[in-house]
């Protein structure tokens, strides 16, 4: 073997104690908890101890992962009852005495730590995209300070634990119909604050997209893997907007006067040509 | 007995939905066709959205005295002359123009001063060139692109899982045969024009940057179905991937820390670079940490720093320090940036680097250097396209992306592949597009080829006993690792072909437990074919190509040799089955034209 790296692992030791995993098996129709005890290793996250496991005696226990890095939201599942990355949780972070490993909570099950997303799919359909001016020749010019807002909403990696904590939706399953949800009020937001948007969509937003039932309780934003502060920097600045643009006749005048590129709200659900 | 298939009927079927694969189903949506994309995993998870430090582009926002010119001189360069000199000089001419138009659907880069686009330096790249989002420039293209897809109405497969590529009568590609993870129902698809568009295949080594999805599935279908794969032997060592703890190792660390004025030390604190530069960069290299340090604030003040030379070199470098024992304590080497710039500079410019190492190794990469070595992370070989159209040879194939071979060469450049997902996603869009236009359909599926292909899938449920298949790809991980690694010699790979065969036995006597919904050790079962087919093509390309180029080292041929500097490996398969036996021969490289062969003259 002339790799050397692949020779030399000093220092790779199993920490002298185990890991117990309750991880939630099942499906639609029900399920149970299956515990695992294995050797704890250093460093290990709990997606490090579902490969293990996976490896060994449940091939067949199903999860969803990529990067293992928190840059893809994949491995989301709720981890002694809260939601969290399984590939950014440290195994000697959590208390003593067995993890509990169950799926998203919000979200229909699939097989046991996957769950059905595809709500949140099917919001994502219901944006009105970015609206821009003809581009110049030599691109548009936008400065740092106007980015920088629509930047840190575009952190997201949609691992969907924002909705999967939000009560709107986690306790009362109707209100999927009328609720976009956190993640997508930071999407509406970054769009309404975007340098280059000509779209309105804050009718939208209230009307359909459910803005007022968030009584921003922040459990969102503390959740969230990439630290956004989705109530205070894009839920209440949004709800301003809206409020502004509905109630206040100053704002509206304003916003007449201001906006000409602006199309009228009635055009903002509809997609601009590709 | 025929059974009945869920079926789906599209113009164009895309495969695989990161940078090339969105890109393209936006080019041939634009077109008016009607756009299927299917995917392993969700929307907005595939590789692309790993990418941190940037895509490679000559804006010219920060040197103005970039060009097109100038980056297809870097890229041949970065890739040692293997590279299909049309796909580098397109790539370096339409990367600017498909970069601005991100922004046109929503992308928000980092600026410049004037408003403008924000560029920074990496390895192999004159000028400093990269536009970028912080460290996750890689999120920011795979949002901007998904996100234009979803509003134009596009259907996604996601979490479906293709298995072959099905022919018709005629020998044309018609579609593909598929099953549904969630389910694990089968499914086909009928298309005029299919682009494979897959990504690469670094799962199949033990310490790789890459996710479970990197398993060569489009390079594997893309020759089952008649296409050649050139330059396997080239994989892509990133220098700087994470390796303490044993649980993150191999996870990437972007090349933008050296680019924002990170430096390698050895245990002695030595910026050891110095001592690897090879005579092909020596004139354009500094030669004191004094002349490398102006070199950050102004590029005629001095000369590049040695830590920016090209992946390839740079990993060869790490690995000699290690070998000569003078590693750091978990068997890689430091990356000092923490010496060198502020915290809050290092906070701004690499805010995931921060975060990973702080949440994963407990490392402050504000105070402390970081440990590194060498990590799997990019096939330069892939499917042989035409540069123009993307087209292979089979009519009515399309590949693009890190499938696609020829445009990086021997090595590729870093930012040179997010450019590439959008400059030849946008070709294979468009390629597939006019294929069609001109009249072109496919005949109707080969029914034969669907039953086949099911019947090997479902085989590992039938057998009484058998393997797991964990423990399969873990073999086949650790033995890739040890015999088809950096640096490779003549008896490792053979015997690795000689494993190689093994495997495939190993692999026809998998059991799988469990049933057919959501079941990842099933799932696994079927990715190890397209691993192991995957692994041969590599195995068998390092094994014949006796000279080190780029990503490919021999021990026993340490120089490159100007012959082997004339043609590409190509690999066929000989029978189309995964078990197939594998023809490999000669693909002579494309002449350089004189007008350009003089930007190589004058560089050299």
């Amino acid at each position: 073997m002339s790799d050397v790296l692949t020779e030399i692992q000093p220092g790779v030791e199993a920490v002298a104690s185990t890991v117990t995993l309750r991880v939630w098996r099942g499906d639609s129709n029900g399920g149970d908890f299956e515990s695992y005890t294995l050797e704890q290793n250093e460093g290990e996250v709990v997606l490090d101890v579902i490969h293990r496991i996976q490896a060994t005696e449940a091939p067949d226990l199903a999860c969803r992962w990529n990067c293992k890095a928190g840059k893809c939201g994949s491995c989301a599942v709720e981890i002694n009852g809260k939601p969290r990355l399984m590939c950014m949780t440290l195994v000697e972070d959590m208390p003593e005495g067995p993890i509990t490993v169950t799926p998203m909570k919000t979200f229909p099950i699939i097989r046991d730590l996957v769950t059905d997303v595809s709500f949140n799919y099917a919001q994502a359909e219901k944006v009105p995209a970015l609206l821009p001016p003809e581009m110049p020749a030599d691109g548009y010019r936008m400065y740092q300070e106007d980015v920088e807002r629509g930047q840190e909403f575009r952190k997201c990696i949609e691992c969907f634990m924002c909705q999967d904590v939000c009560h709107v939706i986690r306790d009362h399953e109707d209100n999927k119909q009328h609720y976009a949800g956190p993640r997508f009020f930071i999407r509406y937001a970054e769009l309404e604050m975007h340098p280059l948007d000509q779209n309105d969509r804050r009718d939208l937003v209230r009307e359909e997209m459910g803005l007022g039932y968030c009584n921003i309780t922040k459990c969102c934003t503390e959740v969230c893997p990439e630290h956004i502060k989705i109530t205070d920097n894009a839920i209440i600045p949004l709800k301003e907007r809206v409020v502004d643009a509905h109630y206040d006749p100053v704002a509206w005048l304003g916003r007449k006067i201001r906006r000409k590129t602006k199309v009228s709200s009635a055009d903002a659900a509809v997609q601009p040509l590709p | 007995m025929t059974t009945t298939y869920e079926h789906h009927e599209y113009d164009v079927l895309i495969i695989g939905a990161g940078g090339a694969g969105l890109r393209a189903a936006i080019e041939a949506k634009q077109r008016g066709l009607k756009v299927g994309i299917i995917t392993k995993s969700l929307l907005g998870k595939a590789h692309t959205v790993m990418a941190e430090g940037g895509m490679a582009a000559a804006m010219g926002n920060v040197y103005p005295e970039d060009n097109w010119q100038v980056h297809f001189r870097d890229t041949m360069r970065g890739g040692k002359y293997l590279n299909n000199y049309r796909m580098a000089e397109l790539h370096a001419k339409e990367a600017p123009e498909r970069v601005l138009e991100l922004e046109q659907w929503g992308a928000l880069f980092d600026r410049t001063k004037d408003g403008k686009i924000l560029q920074r330096d990496f390895g192999g790249h004159r000028y400093a060139r990269l536009a970028h989002v912080g460290d996750r420039t890689g999120l920011e293209l795979i949002r901007t692109l998904q996100q234009k897809v979803v509003s134009m109405g596009t259907d996604v497969f996601m979490e479906c899982k293709v298995l072959k590529l099905v022919h018709d009568e005629a020998g044309k590609v018609a579609g593909c045969v598929a099953y549904w993870r969630a389910s694990g129902e089968f499914v086909t698809f009928s298309a005029k024009a299919v682009i494979i568009a897959t990504g690469g295949a670094g799962k199949s080594w033990k310490f790789t940057s890459n996710s479970w999805e990197g398993t060569g599935d489009g390079h594997a279908m893309a020759l089952w179905a008649g296409a050649k794969l050139i330059d396997m032997e080239c994989i892509q060592f990133h220098p700087t991937g994470m390796v303490w703890p044993l649980s993150v190792r191999g996870l990437l660390v972007t090349e933008g820390v050296r680019g924002d004025g990170g430096v390698l030390r050895n245990s002695e604190g030595e910026r050891f670079m110095f001592n690897y530069v090879a005579d092909m960069f020596r004139a354009e290299t500094a030669e004191s940490e004094e002349e490398a340090d102006k070199w950050y604030d102004d590029h005629d003040a001095g000369r590049r720093p040695p830590e920016l030379l090209p992946r390839d070199e740079v990993a060869r470098a790490i690995n000699a320090e290690v070998k000569a024992g003078r590693g750091s304590p978990h068997g890689g080497v430091y990356l000092d940036i923490a010496t060198r710039r502020s915290a809050e500079f290092i906070r701004r410019r690499l805010p995931s680097m921060y975060h990973q190492f702080m949440e994963l190794a407990g490392v402050d990469i504000t105070r402390d250097p970081m440990e590194i070595g060498p990590t799997c992370h990019y096939i330069m070989g892939g499917v042989q396209v035409d540069a123009e159209t993307a087209h292979t040879a089979v009519p009515g194939l399309f590949a693009a992306g890190e499938a696609a071979g020829g445009m990086h060469g021997a090595n590729r450049l870093g930012g040179n592949s997010l450019s590439d997902l959008i400059v030849f996603g946008k070709r294979a869009g468009a390629g597939a597009a006019e294929y069609i236009e001109a009249g072109n359909s496919a005949g109707a599926l080969n029914m034969s080829e669907i039953e086949a292909a099911i019947k090997e899938a479902l085989d590992p449920f039938e057998r009484e006993t058998g393997e797991n298949p964990y423990d399969i790809q873990r073999d086949l991980q650790e033995m890739m690792q040890a015999n088809v690694g950096i640096i490779r010699t003549q008896s490792e790979l053979d015997e690795a072909i000689t494993k190689l065969d093994e495997f495939t036995e190993r692999v026809q006597n998998i059991k799988v437990k469990g049933g057919r919904a959501y079941n990842p050790g099933w799932n696994l079962a079927t990715d190890l074919p397209a691993m192991i087919t995957v692994s041969k093509c590599v195995a068998l390309g390092a094994s014949l190509r006796k000279e080190s180029r780029g990503g490919h080292t021999r021990e026993d041929f340490p120089k490159a040799d100007e012959n082997f500097g004339k043609f590409n490996l190509a690999h066929t398969s000989e029978g189309g089955n995964w078990d197939s036996p594998i023809k490999t021969a000669e693909s002579p490289l494309l002449p350089v034209p004189a007008e350009l062969k003089a930007l190589l003259e004058e560089a050299k």
